[in-house]
């Protein structure tokens, strides 16, 4: 349904008075399929947040294409812009930046009904209603202000006004992550059952593990700008293949007593997007680098069981006896 | 705990007088930390886990802040009866304290050895006069404490401006100065929040090192249950200005007595384990400007009872230095 073909993204900037060209997202191939919930997760600064702003046409795409069911739409006139509005909408992380202090809860909801169909007066009110219903508001909500609901309300308010022209595609930015664990909670099941309800198509951007494994059936993981993996979900988490991947899922706290106190934290910080190393852009943290090896040229995704992508040289097929040495 | 605690907080109750009225932020909270140990304060937004703790080091203004009752015994000494002049030679050389966002507290138009050696000779003012260190040994003090915290190359750093380091970085920078005092107490307001799963495991096991090698006593306060676990020996869990349930953290994780703290571990996704469904606790913290009378969860609580909106609501003991704010646990109910 949707699909990204070496998607690039690059910022001009200036760093110590040179200009200089910030590569937020580097050749990113995503596929997600009609149904599938595909949850992109990494650090800050790994481009994630940039990849779901671009497909959506809320940044520019400096190379590569992004294919949105069979069609081009990397390139879109304001007219077919407004068409992929219909189909394709975002949730973005705080809610009460994302709503307008000055509009009620029914102009918020209301305004792309405004923008992209025939509804007016009444017809407008119980379609507005509606929604609210679906994301579990009472009506009483429809003329209050922003800043008179919590956070976990406003969220819904969002949902509703994003899934307002049936959308099929959904890009869900951190949605969760400006709310307490316990509304946390209540807007994932939430977003699970109107997934299937709904028949919607998720892309789900996350730095919480937990949640993306909660959420999606699909997985790629993001650092500085590039996917590491991608894979079904709970092969991921099982078995993660990546050294990243392994490094981010053991550096997660979990909540269950009986945990050592110590462990082995990836050494160092992410570089800088404007100075990126050669050949692996996680050599330089990784246990596992092979030197000589690993800093030389791009590493390539290779295609290892099951659909599962991965970026790293230790599944290159070509080379794996000398991986395998290298390893012990 | 056979040992007397390091800092013990009683019955303490703290309101702020607001335009809208009055406040009741804390009630009866009751904690310890032993000598060497670390515990973690978990509770979501607005249950008063920080401030608990702001407090111990009179960092909260009054007014709007009212101590209505209770004792923050520091080895004994109530820290809400010091004077200024006392409370001076308490901060940073007994008890430190270290916030949620490292950058908000450093100065951007400072270098961060500049301010590190700024706190270095403030503290000296609570030594003999020849025990003082100058600035120079200030300046080697402030590189060594750096070294201490695994910053790299502490010697060229020290000369840098807080933008030029990375987040993490700028943590360790917080620990450093935190700890350039030799404190006995670390207190850490979501130490962790701003940072990065990768950096965060990073400054956790620093941490935990700090704990084993300097034998510091450590209050964690946090929304995350996943770093309470990990670094904690007690857990304190608060709702609504009070502290529902206390002990180990095999215990209250293990086994938790509280409909809250129960539902609080039902209600986040464990990044461990293939999906299972979640319970969102429902309904909302209630309007502490209007504490509900009796119990202050039993409108979300899937337990409550007729009695659950009668005061008083007791401190159970439920084991060995463990306590459980609610009804159900009242001596001879459970039989019942």
């Amino acid at each position: 349904m949707l699909e990204t073909h070496d998607l690039t993204v690059g910022f001009p900037v200036r760093a110590e008075g040179k200009k200089a060209v910030l590569t937020a997202v580097n050749k990113v191939n995503l596929h997600i399929e009609k149904g599938d919930a595909l949850g992109l997760v990494g650090e800050s600064g790994s481009g994630k947040s940039t990849v779901g702003r671009t497909i959506l046409h809320l940044n520019k795409s400096t190379g590569g294409s992004v294919i949105f069911d069979g069609q081009d739409i990397t390139r879109l006139n304001s007219a077919d812009e407004k068409v992929l509005r219909r189909r394709a909408q975002m949730v973005f992380q705080d809610p009460h930046s994302a709503l307008n202090p000055r509009m009620t809860i029914m102009r918020s909801v209301a305004e792309p009904l405004i923008l992209h169909t025939k509804l007016r007066g009444a017809e407008l009110r119980e379609k507005v209603g509606t929604l609210l219903e679906i994301v579990g508001l009472q009506k009483q909500f429809l003329y209050r202000y922003p800043h008179e609901l919590s956070g976990g309300q406003k969220q819904r308010v969002c949902i509703a006004r994003a899934i307002a022209l049936n959308p099929e595609l959904l890009v869900l930015d951190e949605p969760t992550s400006a709310l307490d664990v316990s509304v946390q909670a209540q807007i994932l099941e939430f977003l699970k059952s109107i997934q299937k309800e709904l028949d919607l198509t998720y892309l789900f951007i996350s730095h919480n593990l937990a949640v993306i494994r909660y959420v999606c059936n699909r997985v790629a993981v993001m650092y500085l700008g590039q996917i590491v993996e991608q894979g079904e979900t709970e092969e991921v988490f099982n078995n993660p293949k990546h050294p990243y991947t392994r490094a981010l899922l053991e550096a997660v706290p979990l909540p269950e007593p009986g945990q050592p106190r110590r462990g082995k934290p990836l050494i160092g910080d992410i570089p800088s997007p404007l100075n990126l190393p050669t050949g692996c852009f996680f050599n330089n943290r990784c246990e596992k680098a092979m030197a000589g090896v690993c800093d030389k040229a791009p590493v390539p995704n290779f295609t290892v069981e099951n659909g599962r992508r991965v970026r790293c040289l230790l599944y290159d097929p070509a080379s794996a006896p000398q991986v395998e040495a290298a390893a012990v | 705990m056979t040992e007397l605690p390091v800092l013990e907080i009683r019955d303490y109750r703290l309101n702020f007088n607001t335009f809208d009225g009055v406040y009741h932020a804390l009630d009866g909270v009751n904690l310890a930390v032993g000598k060497g140990q670390s515990l973690g304060i978990v509770g979501e937004t607005g249950c008063g886990k920080s401030v608990t703790v702001r407090n111990v080091l009179g960092l909260l203004p009054s007014p709007p802040a009212e101590v209505i009752s209770g004792e923050i015994l520091y080895n004994g000494l109530d820290m809400l009866k010091v004077t200024p002049a006392e409370m001076q030679k308490i901060r940073g050389i007994e008890i430190a304290m270290i916030f949620q966002d490292p950058m908000t507290y450093l100065n951007p138009v400072f270098t961060i050895g500049t301010q590190m050696i700024d706190v270095i000779l403030a503290h000296q003012k609570a030594l003999d006069k020849h025990a003082r260190k100058n600035k120079k040994q200030a300046r080697a003090h402030a590189i060594e404490m750096l070294r201490k915290v695994h910053l790299p190359n502490p010697e060229s750093q020290i000369d840098r401006y807080p933008h030029e380091l990375s987040g993490g970085m700028r943590q360790r920078v917080l620990i450093a100065m935190a700890l350039s005092g030799s404190p006995k107490l670390l207190i850490a307001d979501e130490p962790t929040t701003a940072l990065d799963v990768t950096i965060q495991a990073q400054i956790l096991d620093l941490i935990a090192e700090l704990v084993e090698d300097m034998g510091l006593s450590v209050i964690i306060i946090t929304h995350d249950l996943g770093v309470v676990a990990k670094v904690c020996d007690n857990v304190a869990v608060m709702y609504a200005g009070q502290v529902v349930e206390y002990g180990t953290i095999d215990e209250v994780f293990g086994q938790p007595k509280h409909p809250y703290t129960e539902g609080l571990l039902k209600s986040i996704p464990h990044p461990g384990k293939p999906p299972e469904e979640l319970y969102g606790i429902p309904g909302f913290l209630p309007n502490l400007l209007t504490p509900p009378v009796g119990c202050r969860f039993q409108a979300r609580c899937a337990k409550a009872m007729d009695i659950c909106g009668t005061p008083p609501v007791n401190r159970n003991n439920v084991g060995h230095d463990r306590t459980v704010l609610c009804h159900l646990y009242e001596e001879g109910f459970a039989d019942a």
